[in-house]
This record gives C-alpha cells, sequence and structure tokens, in this order.
C-alpha cells in the first residue's frame, strides 16, 4: 500500500499506518495522517484500539521464540534421529 | 480409539516456540531451554510407539518435557531440585499459632500471580499463534517478537515492504480476534 503526501487518508491506509506504528516504523508525516483519521474514523478508532492492546499483551507476556537459524539445527538433529 | 496421530517432521514448526515459551520461564535459560526442548522432541520420537492418541500431540509432548525439566533440576543438585514439601511443627503448646504467622502472604511477595497470569497469557497467544497458515506466523514471530527489521524479513522471504505489511496487517487481525475469543 502506497502512503500518500494528503494529510486525510483512507480507513485501509490508516490501518496499514496503525500496524507499522505498533513496530514505531511509521513517519511522522504518517503519524499526523493516523491521528487526524482516528478523530473522525470510529472504525479507525476501533482498530486501533484493539491493535494496541494486542501490542501491550505481547509485550506483558514476554513471549519468546526459538531463532530460526537454530530451528534449523534442530530440525537438522530431529531428521538424522529419525532417520536412524 | 486413537483420534489423534503423530507426525514427527513437523513437530519443529508447531511446537517448538510453545515448547520453549514453557521451559524458559522454568529455566530462565535460553540455550538450556533449547536443549531441553531438543532433548524433548528426542524422546518423543523413541516412545512414539506408546502415544495412545487420548491427548493431543502438544499435551504429550509437554508431559516428556515437565519431565526433562525436572530432571534437568535433579541433575544440576539445585535447591528447586531438592525442595520438598516438609512441614514438621511440633504440637507443643508453647509453639503454637506460630505457623499461622508463617503462612502470613508477604507483603513484598506479589508477583507471583502476575507471573503465572504471563506465562498464561502467553501460552495463549502461541495457541493463537498456531491457529495461523504457516508464513503468516513465522513473519509475525519474526516481526513482533524477535524484533527484526523489515528490510531483513524482505530479504529473507523475498518479499517486498508492502507484502510484508499486509501479511502483519492479517496475522494481526487474526490475532486480535483469537485472543478475544480466548483471553478477554
Amino acid at each position: 500500500m502506497k502512503t500518500t503526501n494528503n494529510i486525510f487518508v483512507s480507513c485501509e491506509q490508516a490501518k496499514y499506518i496503525c500496524d507499522k506504528n505498533q513496530y514505531g516504523e511509521a513517519s511522522a508525516l504518517e503519524i499526523i495522517q493516523l491521528n487526524l483519521r482516528l478523530v473522525y474514523c470510529r472504525v479507525t478508532r476501533a482498530y486501533s484500539k484493539r491493535n494496541t492492546k494486542l501490542t501491550q499483551m505481547i509485550e506483558k507476556s514476554n513471549i519468546q521464540a526459538i531463532d530460526v537459524s537454530q530451528k534449523k539445527v534442530m530440525k537438522q538433529k530431529l531428521h538424522e534421529e529419525l532417520t536412524k | 480409539m486413537s483420534t489423534n496421530t503423530i507426525d514427527p517432521n513437523s513437530w519443529i514448526d508447531k511446537y517448538s516456540d510453545y515448547l520453549f515459551n514453557y521451559t524458559i520461564v522454568r529455566v530462565d535459560d535460553r540455550e538450556i531451554a533449547q536443549d531441553l526442548v531438543q532433548e524433548t522432541f528426542f524422546a518423543g520420537l523413541k516412545s512414539m510407539k506408546n502415544f495412545k492418541g487420548e491427548a493431543s500431540e502438544r499435551t504429550w509432548l509437554i508431559s516428556i518435557l515437565k519431565r526433562k525439566i525436572i530432571d534437568y533440576y535433579r541433575k544440576i543438585n539445585s535447591n528447586k531440585g531438592k525442595a520438598e514439601v516438609r512441614i514438621n511443627y511440633s504440637t507443643d503448646s508453647e509453639t503454637e499459632g506460630d505457623w499461622l504467622e508463617e503462612r502470613v502472604a508477604d507483603p513484598f511477595d506479589g508477583n507471583a500471580e502476575s507471573e503465572i497470569e504471563n506465562e498464561e497469557l502467553g501460552l495463549a497467544i502461541h495457541s493463537c499463534l498456531d491457529k495461523l497458515p504457516e508464513k503468516q506466523a513465522v513473519i509475525f514471530k519474526m516481526k513482533t517478537i524477535q524484533g527484526f527489521d523489515t528490510e531483513a524479513i524482505c530479504n529473507e522471504f523475498d518479499i517486498t515492504a508492502s507484502n510484508l505489511w499486509v501479511i502483519i496487517h492479517r496475522a494481526r487481525t487474526a490475532m486480535a480476534e483469537c485472543l478475544e475469543k480466548n483471553w478477554y
């Protein structure tokens, strides 16, 4: 999805910015666009609220994952064990 | 009658992160946790024939993992491994009632409950991740949990940044829905 320079954005674009913003990757202009949309669009507000809550939950849970490279090693080992 | 089947080839993709999270809160060391998860899979392979299919594959693997964690604590002979419940309060009337004082909740130790809640939340998140399509789940995990750069993920999967955000958007929507159903 492309971003525009117009400060009025569509609902879909606002959701896209909101997603990026959860990872701190929205630009200053995008944040202004999102905030403006939030003022008058109920759908964007609901999406934003839910999205923020998801981010907070993931942070709170302190969830972790095994590195992708490590998983490959584990797969390899398991495969060796399977074919023994 | 067995209703659940076993497929070791899919174990790492399906369960390794779930088992890893279960372990990490108990051993607090990434490397040891990874080793324990790997050992669990090996032990699972060995005892595959004993799997009756009454429980789900994941529940069965967790039951093996629990033994592995206990064995680990025994092996390093930690206080946790030696911990046993020993209560020998005398019936002496002079000391009667002492236990009451000892058992009063410690006001500074109020974290246990929230820790348990956070662990359960972590496992609930993993259950929801399991329901996502595989590619979505992998990318979502890399971006959200492991904090990879957008560019790094795009290179790894040979996709554009727009593709990535579409995948993230779908994953986030599904995750929020799933957690709403199962958590709050």
